[in-house]
């Protein structure tokens, strides 16, 4: 196998484990700090069982989404050298902005988030979930600012350098302002965000919804689904909106991306349909048992139901990216939303009318809904890298002047060779394997333990109160109660 | 401001972050490579472990922005170095993921096997990350077989043997004395007894290993004292460097352990600077031919992106400094076991 093959699949698969993590500590971090605030204002003591257990969670979510995320910081170097190289002036500020101005607010903040329950009063621990949730929101900004850069570059220019006889391609910032709210910044920004908000929210709902049908924790679990529910609707609606400005922009952007979405081969003068499944050939260049809505397409793209939307024979053969792996996650994705939204609707209507508890098949669902999320974020992922492809950085024209880009393989690095990318994979391969595994049994013990009842949570603070008493008297003697020598509950 | 000021300002800010990864994560690494040897009950592993509990995330980013800033602002650096540093890499990330798993794990089950398995893991890991980071150091300090335009021709094998494995071995002892200190500082009773016993020869070790490395490089790597004799000023690095490896036992006579640990510091501190000192204006010497070198001048970003983020860092940083200290604060004092521990 070539080292381009290995390398893509390697930067694939490690992305997609890595985008496990973060998706869910954002949207799990806005929960844990909405728990948090009802308790610093309502100082209900299941309020506090509810945040103190959703932290544990968050924690276990948290570590492997910090240490699977230094991977791929490493990878631009090992495996994309010459691509790290042409874009460094670029992408690498955008990286650099992210751990200056997320990483040491999310780990600093988390330290007393996760250890500082019993330091710190609540109002500093609240405003110290506030941080950690912000910088894991920031951290999403600047990655997905660079990510975007690559798809519609903007702010920058070509700059030629001397490298020992070879004139090489380098791009430079131009405009600092216009590279961060490059075209498609925002729009990619607000959808990743809210998607990750929909994930917490289902997953929250999903595991207090088991609760309610295993009869445990109801307490906590009936004030967590006050929050997580409305919130699930909310989020899978905007998911929906913002979703829908991000693909309406591929026409101008990445036109290419927009056909293979939507198998679309051949340009016609009628006006264009929508695929809602269908199985794309690429060979034949047709879609095999696809269903279509006529004129749906063009509606959408242009907000006019007559007006043809150019398909992929408009592009150069040799820059169309795959069509059967985007089709299909894409329409996954739209799919996997508009289940999302649908037990949304229905879950909140049964709980606003009380008969949420009484529907155990509705129940059921909910509970099963973080996969939905899970499965469109990564969908989300797939679709919008393999659109791109062949580039790694999008031939953008600006200005009307048309702009270099750089093809996925021409941004390897020269010195690597397939067998080290094929060892690191199995390696990695082994580890994440797993990591995956322990993730699981230990997310599975964390939910299977739950919140602690409130009258644990008493006395264990009288049981501080006491230690404290009695280390008062013996100035800072060697006191630790019973349950000190117990393993921690983190 | 010129071109050259700003590449300089940037070599000197990434000697910055570089010098706080290695004081603060240093002293994490450290813990974990002295854990099997100096706690003896689950107890005091966990004491052990939770001494670096809250910080050692936090100090881990350092790292992580050091990658960042160098991709920003020498890219044709940060590409070279890690590409040719392939598989040394992937095992220094296998390192810091199985360092944080382990800690993040090892309580999450009530089984014998089961904590025995992640202190192994890391033990094992904040070894193996200490002595990678030296073996690179001392790789880039030899200089490495980098042909034209920027393909490193060697191999990992190539990077193995004696000189960066003699800086490996330096950098776990400097590592290990610094978290001794750090643990005494921490804990209390029997297990800092145990801990200040086991400083003095961790310190013997580590500056035997200063004097064997010191004459290594002398005879090894001649490049490195090129800059001390054209700027004999600079004479006062290697003064520094020797007063600050004498004033470690000193302080811990003196029974000041705050001291100590300030004064470990400022060796990795002296040290880094030391090392710059040797490569400048390298961040790669081609042992190949000098024109192939990887120079500040050759790999860095364009005067407006060492601009911007020159507003960033001076944005960024005083909010980083003024939250570190505040983390540092909170949870000052010997550690304690409760609930939230690992």
């Amino acid at each position: 196998m070539d080292v381009e093959l290995l390398s893509r699949l390697q930067f694939a698969g490690t992305i997609m484990f890595h985008y496990l993590f973060p998706p869910l500590s954002i949207g799990l971090g806005l929960q844990l700090f909405l728990c948090e605030l009802s308790y610093v204002r309502t100082k209900d003591p299941a309020w506090e069982a509810a945040a103190r257990f959703w932290t544990r969670v968050f924690a276990v979510n948290f570590a492997l989404g910090v240490s699977t995320g230094l991977v791929m910081e490493f990878e631009f170097g090992t495996n994309w050298a010459a691509y790290s190289r042409f874009v460094g002036d670029v992408f690498g500020s955008a990286l650099a902005a992210e751990g200056i101005f997320a990483f040491f607010l999310e780990s600093g903040f988390l330290a007393v988030l996760v250890f500082g329950w019993d330091r710190v009063g609540p109002k500093m621990h609240l405003f110290s979930t506030m941080m950690v949730f912000l910088g894991s929101v920031f951290s999403a900004v600047w990655i997905v600012v660079a990510n975007s850069w690559q798809q519609t570059p903007a702010g920058y220019k070509i700059v030629w350098h001397d490298v020992q006889g070879e004139m090489m391609p380098c791009a430079e910032v131009t405009d600092f302002w216009a590279m961060v709210l490059n075209p498609s910044s925002v729009d990619r920004l607000t959808h990743t965000v809210i998607g990750a908000f929909v994930l917490g929210a289902f997953f929250v709902a999903s595991v207090c919804t088991f609760y309610l049908l295993k009869k445990r924790h109801q307490e906590v679990a009936r004030r967590c689904l006050s929050i997580a529910l409305p919130s699930a609707l909310l989020f899978t609606g905007l998911a929906a909106v913002t979703g829908h400005d991000s693909a309406q922009k591929l026409i101008d952007t990445q036109p290419a991306k927009l056909a293979a979405i939507e198998a679309h081969f051949h340009t016609t003068d009628e006006p264009t349909g929508l695929y809602l499944f269908g199985w794309p050939d690429t060979e034949n260049e047709t879609v095999h048992f696809g269903v279509q809505v006529p004129n749906l397409l063009s509606w959408m793209v242009y907000g006019d139901h007559t007006k043809p939307v150019p398909a992929m024979d408009q592009i150069p053969v040799d820059e169309r990216p795959p069509i059967w792996l985007p089709f299909q996650t894409f329409h996954l994705m739209v799919a996997s939303g508009t289940l999302m939204i649908a037990v949304a609707i229905l879950g909140c209507w049964s709980w606003y009318r009380k008969s949420y508890e009484n529907r155990r098949w509705l129940m059921w669902l909910v509970v099963l809904m973080p996969l939905a999320a899970m499965t469109a974020n990564q969908a989300g992922w797939v679709t919008a890298e393999v659109g791109r492809q062949p580039w790694v950085v999008y031939p953008s024209v600006q200005d009307g002047v048309q702009m270099m880009g750089m093809r996925t393989a021409d941004g390897l690095s020269e010195s690597v060779t397939a067998q080290q990318v094929l060892s690191s994979i199995i390696l990695f391969g082994v580890i994440y394997s797993l990591l995956f595994a322990i993730w699981v049994f230990v997310l599975n013990n964390k939910i299977q333990h739950g919140p602690e009842t409130v009258e644990e949570l008493a006395e264990h603070k009288r049981s501080l109160l006491k230690e404290s008493l009695s280390e008062a008297i013996s100035h800072g003697g060697t006191s630790h109660g019973s349950m000190m020598d117990d393993e921690g509950t983190r | 401001m010129s071109y050259d000021t700003l590449t300089l300002i940037w070599f000197i800010l990434l000697g910055v972050l570089l010098c706080g990864y290695a004081i603060l994560d240093g002293f994490d690494l450290g813990v974990g490579i002295l854990h099997p040897f100096i706690a003896k009950t689950n107890r005091e592993r966990r004491l052990v472990m939770n001494s670096i509990g809250p910080l050692w995330d936090g100090n881990e980013v350092w790292l992580v922005t050091f990658g960042g800033a160098l991709f920003a602002a020498f890219p044709v650096a940060y590409a070279t170095v890690f590409s040719s540093f392939y598989t040394a890499f992937f095992l220094l990330l296998t390192c810091l993921i199985g360092r944080a798993v382990s800690l993040e794990f090892r309580s999450k089950v009530h089984s014998d096997a089961w904590r025995k398995l992640w202190d192994g893991g890391f033990f094992l890991s904040s070894f193996s990350a200490a002595a990678l980071l030296g073996v690179a150091g001392g790789n880039v300090m030899a200089g490495m077989e980098l042909g034209a335009k920027y393909h490193y021709q060697g191999s990992l094998l190539g990077q193995i043997y004696w000189y960066p494995l003699l800086v490996g071995a330096l950098t776990v002892s400097l590592f290990a004395v610094h978290g001794a200190i750090y643990l005494y500082l921490k804990t209390e009773d029997e297990l800092q007894a145990r801990v200040r016993k086991a400083i003095t020869p961790l310190f013997l070790a580590f500056a035997g290993l200063y004097i064997v490395v010191t004459i290594a490089t002398w005879w090894h790597v001649p490049h490195a004292t090129e800059n001390i004799s054209n700027y004999p000023i600079l004479w006062i690095v290697p003064a520094l460097n020797a007063l600050a490896v004498l004033n470690i036992p000193r302080a811990m006579k003196l029974g000041k352990p705050a001291y100590a640990f300030f004064t470990s510091s400022m060796v990795i501190l002296a040290l880094a600077s030391l090392f710059s000192v040797a490569i400048f204006p390298n961040f790669m010497l081609s042992t190949i031919d000098p024109e192939f070198n990887v120079t500040l001048y050759n790999a860095r970003s364009s005067a407006k992106t060492l601009q911007t983020m020159l507003i960033i860092a001076g944005i960024g940083m005083p909010c980083v400094l003024s939250y570190t200290v505040i983390i540092y604060w909170i949870f000052r004092g010997k550690v304690k076991l409760d609930s939230h521990s690992y």
